[in-house]
């Protein structure tokens, strides 16, 4: 039995988006003292930031754990290109009825990711390990892939 | 991150105790805005302001940095008390802008297209009035889109570089 040297491999996107936090099961009200300013009526936004996190064996003939450019063209075409410069709630199919928290948004890009990754990795490795949005500098969430379906 | 939001920094090297200081103090606050002119067509649009056409807007962390220039009080030490210019900075930028729709809640953006350098301009009228008086003035306001997009504006400046 022999062990292979895992690398974990991190690389980060930036897009811009609007969203507004405001739960259809509850009242105006409940939803006012519920999200506070995040429920003002027309939204607001962020730069959000995320990170991809994967994990491999290097590729003995690239040096390479994971294939940057592949990576690119995934987050780009999954994530990048339906959020960036746009409305959440309203242009996101996901969030016609989600409330687009931050906790929802990390567990879309992660089920986005995990549900095209074999066409854009065919072999076995490598695999997604976990992703994390930040909404601010300040708010950081973390999805892990093995805990979605 | 709150310690590290003050800067103070001599205006030239060699500056004399006589010499002017410039204070900065940065405030963040999130919105949502589309740059578009509804006098333009979609195509003219697009052209000019690409994804940021997108017409049910899209929103960034906005980071801004506000300098103020004067000679330190002899008495204080201080250019301005910096809890009189962070009220200032919380009333004047962050109770109107934070987490609004600039285009729907934050005139005069009802009317002007909310370009970071428009926003500059903007926060410099709010801000020059409270912050000017005889010993110190409103050295510059900086707004940073992202963090690798920024606008500075100085006031109108007759003749000087």
């Amino acid at each position: 039995m022999f062990r292979v040297t895992m690398f974990h491999v991190t690389r980060r996107y930036e897009f811009a988006a609007s969203h507004r936090l405001h739960s259809p099961e509850l009242s105006e009200e409940q939803n006012r003292q519920l999200y506070g300013k995040c429920n003002n009526p027309y939204g607001h936004g962020h730069n959000y930031v995320v990170e991809v996190s994967v994990r491999g064996p290097l590729d003995g003939a690239t040096g390479r754990a994971v294939d940057l450019p592949a990576l690119d063209a995934l987050v780009g075409r999954e994530v990048l290109v339906p959020f960036g410069h746009r409305n959440l709630n309203q242009e996101v199919a996901a969030f016609g009825t989600v409330v687009p928290t931050s906790e929802n948004l990390g567990f879309e890009i992660c089920r986005r990711l995990k549900r095209n990754w074999k066409q854009a990795f065919p072999g076995e490795w490598p695999k997604l390990e976990k992703i994390r949005i930040g909404e601010t500098p300040r708010n950081i969430f973390e999805v892990g892939a093995d805990e979605i379906d | 991150m709150t310690d590290y939001n003050l800067i103070v920094s001599p205006k030239a090297l060699g500056a004399s105790k006589k010499a002017p200081m410039v204070i900065t103090r940065k405030v963040e606050f999130s919105a949502s805005h589309v740059c578009r002119d509804p006098k333009l067509s979609e195509e003219e649009n697009q052209r000019i302001y690409g994804l940021a056409a997108n017409p049910l807007g899209h929103g960034h962390n906005y980071v801004v940095e506000v300098s103020v220039e004067g000679d330190p009080d002899p008495m204080t030490g201080m250019v301005l008390d910096l809890k009189e210019l962070k009220a200032i900075l919380t009333r004047e930028i962050l109770e109107p802008y934070d987490h609004r729709f600039l285009n729907y809640e934050v005139p005069p953006f009802d009317r002007e297209v909310p370009t970071t350098e428009n926003i500059a301009l903007d926060i410099w009228r709010r801000l020059e009035p409270q912050l000017s008086d005889g010993r110190r003035k409103l050295h510059g306001v900086r707004v940073y889109e992202t963090p690798d997009l920024y606008v500075d504006y100085f006031g109108e400046r007759a003749g000087s570089a």
